[in-house]
């Protein structure tokens, strides 16, 4: 125990002289020999880059900011792969590519927090198939962006339901799944090329039955007791690690030629910077009381855990989901398809949303929910103004945009239409609230990447090649 | 309290010595028949039948009046993929009874038995609308699965409409998989299996003296089959691709069987044989994905294609994740029309369509004189993602719009209330 102390002590120093996570400031700590300044963060870096595209502007909209507000017979001008302006009566630049959008419906541009897609591709294989490593409870040490194949058709699938960032995650079996990527959903032929730039990875982690069920045989964990004991002993682990690593820096220091590192540990390494705040914790959670134990942990290790995914009980559980600041990613009506999921409700989103600080998403866990998130976000809505919760259609549109961006810690960049964001936008041939509502053109930092009518602006992926021609029903 | 009100208001109906009539006035009637749609109509329902529907109705004074103001009113809906009194809860093998294995025989597993009334997905199916199912069996690996059954969401203790109303079975690369691994040995098997039940038929006497040659499914199988054979019954045949359904089109003409393609993602492409052929599909129109190598032509414009090459449609929820969730077959319907299928089209495909398919289209699927009263009224639109019904009538009854997740929701709506939820 008195060790675990200091070395959360250790941690904490450490973490306060890291706090400049920039790439400088990297360098520089690199130089002076600590760990967790000398790895490199960033091996695989994101090589996406927007192309340049037309000043546009979408004339005549009924807006949905994603933050919130509407604007009747709107605005939205994108310049320089920004939102540059969203108004009623915007003076359009000279030169400007003018889109009558009246009539239309225009939004921010859709984020997916739970996505498996590139790593739980179509076709579904085994040989394609790389969700879980389904091989020890803990596997903190794979990345999710060294499975993903940029070739899934299902990417395609996902714009056209106006998707512009997703965040991909490694499954639900295990304890510590590994790290998580944030992609935009552009055509690219590497992960590299989609990975948002500057986004921070996730670590997944999962409660419940899934863990229990796939380890129960095979030396467990077999119950959510052994769950939690899992959980408590990789935390341990991880602040050992930094404990040692810290001791090794000290004697750095002090010019100690016999200083020897401690051997690198890339699972205890992702633990220790999830520990620290630089991954997001991103926790696959169905029953409220779980949920209850997960953020009483969080506080026992002194980290935050973004978003509990799939919360099927959130509804039960919203003051406390709220109090702690994390955001609840949900299905609109998923439920009984295991026990954990008996008591689902549909007024759960509403009643996440509700708390005082609630923190609501409409997420998939589906190549096929994916394509259609906005219906999801208008069954929640619906749901819960029955029961006199009052919900604007600008208010729900949050749970499919802002929120997410910020569970994310992306909303400095994308998630709504306030000028200066990344021109995410989607323009939909009406109410996105209604079944018979489509996506007509998506933006993707102002590059017309999906467009309805021009079958050459319509993903076909290599897979699809050969079976199909650009532009093909779909 | 209003429900356990309601609960005897009913009791009181079905014990009552006269006949109960009930008159739903003003409504935007979808009969799914050839008179359309009536506006300003009335739906007449005396005890558990429809009686009149139409603009000049005369109301009894006695009937109980449900004014829907203009709104919709349609037939009860019917979800033909579901495991409905079979499935409690997903992934509790004790609590769920549509999958079999470990018997010698399979397609004689008749899936009724299995049926729990009490199940609490049936007033979370009812309350939007769906009324009947069709629930059914899933094959672990055999050629031919089982029998499905017609059932009826209502307050029952018999929730049987048609039992033995179908024989399932699959086709394809995973059906194959299972038989050893390529289709052609699978077809073999079919047709063997169909010649050896019509053998078995004729040869009953040598059967029971071991003196038959061998067959290569269980006597109880090839009973199972003999309704099939002689067109009794359907054979709702799992497939996707293409070229698959091309064979069996060929196999059900020899052998003069009335196939039904269930999940169906290709048949677009083989539309006007199956038009031809007098094939009935059901399609989930959101399916879009080359999930494997029999979907690689997916496409969500399935159902108005099939609809334009004059293909019976049947949209119901085919997806493994939507078991739950048989609900849900209004917001498949509408992605149908949002990719072109006509309104009317959508609606026919979970009413009438599903009726005809079933055998129990002179009772059920359209809102005309002579059926059972299943009878919906809707917020509005019924397709639409916030709109629900008001009023469910099941074969008259008016149902209860309660079931355990609105109880479950009125617990915790207020996290500040002080009782204990487990008081509430």
């Amino acid at each position: 125990m008195r060790r675990v102390l200091l070395a959360a002590t250790a941690m904490v120093a450490v973490w306060s002289l890291t706090a400049d996570h920039s790439a400088s400031a990297q360098t520089e700590m690199s130089a002076a020999g600590q760990l967790l300044a000398s790895v490199n963060r960033d091996p695989y870096p994101s090589t996406y880059a927007p192309r340049s595209a037309p000043v546009t502007a979408l004339v005549g909209a009924t807006i949905l900011d994603g933050a919130g507000g509407l604007v009747e017979n709107g605005t939205v001008i994108m310049a320089d792969n920004k939102v540059m302006a969203v108004g009623v009566n915007l003076s359009i630049p000279d030169g400007a590519a003018v889109v009558d959008a009246a009539g239309k419906w225009v939004t921010s541009g859709i984020i997916d927090i739970h996505s498996h897609i590139g790593i739980g591709p179509v076709p579904n294989t085994g040989a394609s198939g790389d969700v879980n490593e389904a091989t020890a409870p803990n596997t903190a040490q794979v990345w999710t962006e060294h499975a993903v194949w940029p070739q899934d058709p299902a990417f395609g699938r996902a714009i056209a339901g106006g998707i512009t960032t997703q965040h991909i995650s490694v499954g639900s079996a295990n304890l510590f799944g590994g790290r998580t990527v944030v992609v935009k959903n552009v055509p690219a032929r590497t992960t590299q090329g989609m990975k948002f730039p500057g986004a921070k990875q996730g670590l997944k982690m999962a409660c419940g039955e899934n863990p229990k069920r796939v380890y129960g045989s095979k030396g467990g964990p077999s119950t959510r007791m052994a769950n939690f004991a899992g959980y408590r002993a990789g935390w341990y682990d991880a602040l050992q690690y930094q404990y040692d690593w810290d001791l090794y820096d000290a004697k750095v220091q002090k010019g100690d030629p016999a200083a020897k590192p401690p051997k690198r540990d890339l699972k205890k390494e992702t633990l220790a910077l999830a520990l620290s705040g630089e991954i997001l914790v991103q926790m696959h959670c169905y029953r409220g009381d779980e949920m209850a134990l997960v953020l009483d942990m969080a506080k026992e290790f002194g980290y935050h855990v973004s978003t509990f995914h799939h919360a099927v009980e959130g509804y039960k559980v919203a003051d406390l989901l709220a109090e702690a600041g994390t955001c609840g990613a949900m299905w609109a009506d998923w439920w009984g398809f295991k026990l954990e999921s008996f008591d689902g409700i549909r007024e759960n989103i509403a009643l996440v949303d509700a708390a005082e600080n609630g923190c609501a998403i409409v997420h998939s866990d589906s190549n096929v929910g994916i394509q259609r998130l906005n219906q999801e976000a208008a069954k929640a809505m619906a749901a819960g103004n029955r029961i006199g919760l009052n919900i604007s259609k600008a208010h729900a549109w949050t749970w499919l945009s802002l929120n997410p961006a910020k569970a994310l810690q992306l909303d400095d960049k994308t998630g709504s239409l306030e000028p200066g964001k990344m021109a995410d936008v989607v323009m939909w041939d009406g109410d996105p609230f209604s079944v018979y509502t489509k996506a007509e053109r998506v933006y993707i930092d102002g590059v017309l990447t999906y467009d309805r009518d021009d079958p050459e602006k319509q993903f076909l992926s290599d897979f699809e090649v050969g079976y199909a021609k650009q532009g093909d029903l779909k | 309290m209003r429900v356990f009100l309601l609960a005897s208001a009913i009791f009181t109906w079905s014990v009552s010595a006269h006949a109960e009539t009930k008159a739903i006035i003003n409504g935007t009637v979808h009969t799914v028949t050839e008179s359309g749609v009536l506006t300003n109509a009335t739906v007449l329902i005396e005890d558990d039948m429809i009686v009149a529907v139409g603009n000049d109705v005369d109301v009894p004074d006695d009937a109980t009046v449900i004014d829907a103001g203009g709104r919709p009113v349609t037939p009860g809906l019917i979800n033909v993929f579901s495991k409905i009194g079979l499935l409690e809860v997903g992934q509790v093998n004790a609590a769920d009874d549509y999958s079999f294995s470990g018997a010698p025989f399979s397609a004689a597993f008749d899936v009724t038995p299995g049926l729990n009334p009490e199940s609490v997905l049936i007033p979370i199916t009812r309350v939007d609308g769906v009324t009947r199912a069709v629930t059914i069996p899933s094959g672990r690996g055999a050629v031919f699965a089982g029998l499905g059954a017609v059932v009826h969401l209502g307050v029952t203790d018999d929730m049987v409409v048609k039992d033995k109303a179908a024989q399932y079975s699959a086709f394809g690369g995973r059906a194959a998989d299972a038989m050893g691994g390529a289709r052609g040995g699978l077809a073999v098997f079919m047709r063997q299996a169909f010649e050896d039940a019509l053998h078995f038929d004729k040869n009953r006497r040598n059967f029971d003296q071991n003196r038959t040659r061998d067959y290569v499914l269980h006597h109880l199988d090839l009973e199972a089959l003999l309704p099939v054979l002689y067109g009794e019954i359907s054979l709702v045949v799992d497939v996707n691709r293409a070229s698959d359904m091309r064979v069996l089109i060929a196999m059900a003409d020899d052998y003069n069987i009335r196939m039904v393609f269930n999940s169906a993602r290709e048949a677009w492409k083989v539309a006007t044989d199956l038009a031809e052929a007098n094939i009935a599909v059901i399609i989930d129109p959101s399916n879009n994905l080359p999930t494997n190598f029999d979907n690689i032509y997916a496409t969500q414009d399935n159902a108005r294609l099939l609809y334009e090459a004059g293909v019976k449609t049947i949209v119901a929820t085919t997806s493994f994740n939507d078991l739950n969730n048989p609900r849900n077959v209004t917001q498949l319907a509408g992605i149908a029309v949002a990719n072109g299928l006509p309104f009317d089209a959508a609606l026919a495909a979970i009413t009438r369509n599903p009726a005809e398919v079933f055998g129990i289209g002179d009772d059920f699927g359209t809102l005309e004189v002579g059926k059972e009263a299943d009878v919906v009224v809707w917020e509005g639109d019924p397709l639409e993602l916030v709109t629900l019904p008001t009023h469910v009538f099941i074969k008259g009854e008016l149902m209860p719009m309660d079931n355990r997740q609105l109880r479950l929701r009125d617990r915790y709506k207020d996290l500040n209330n002080e009782t204990p939820m487990q008081y509430r």
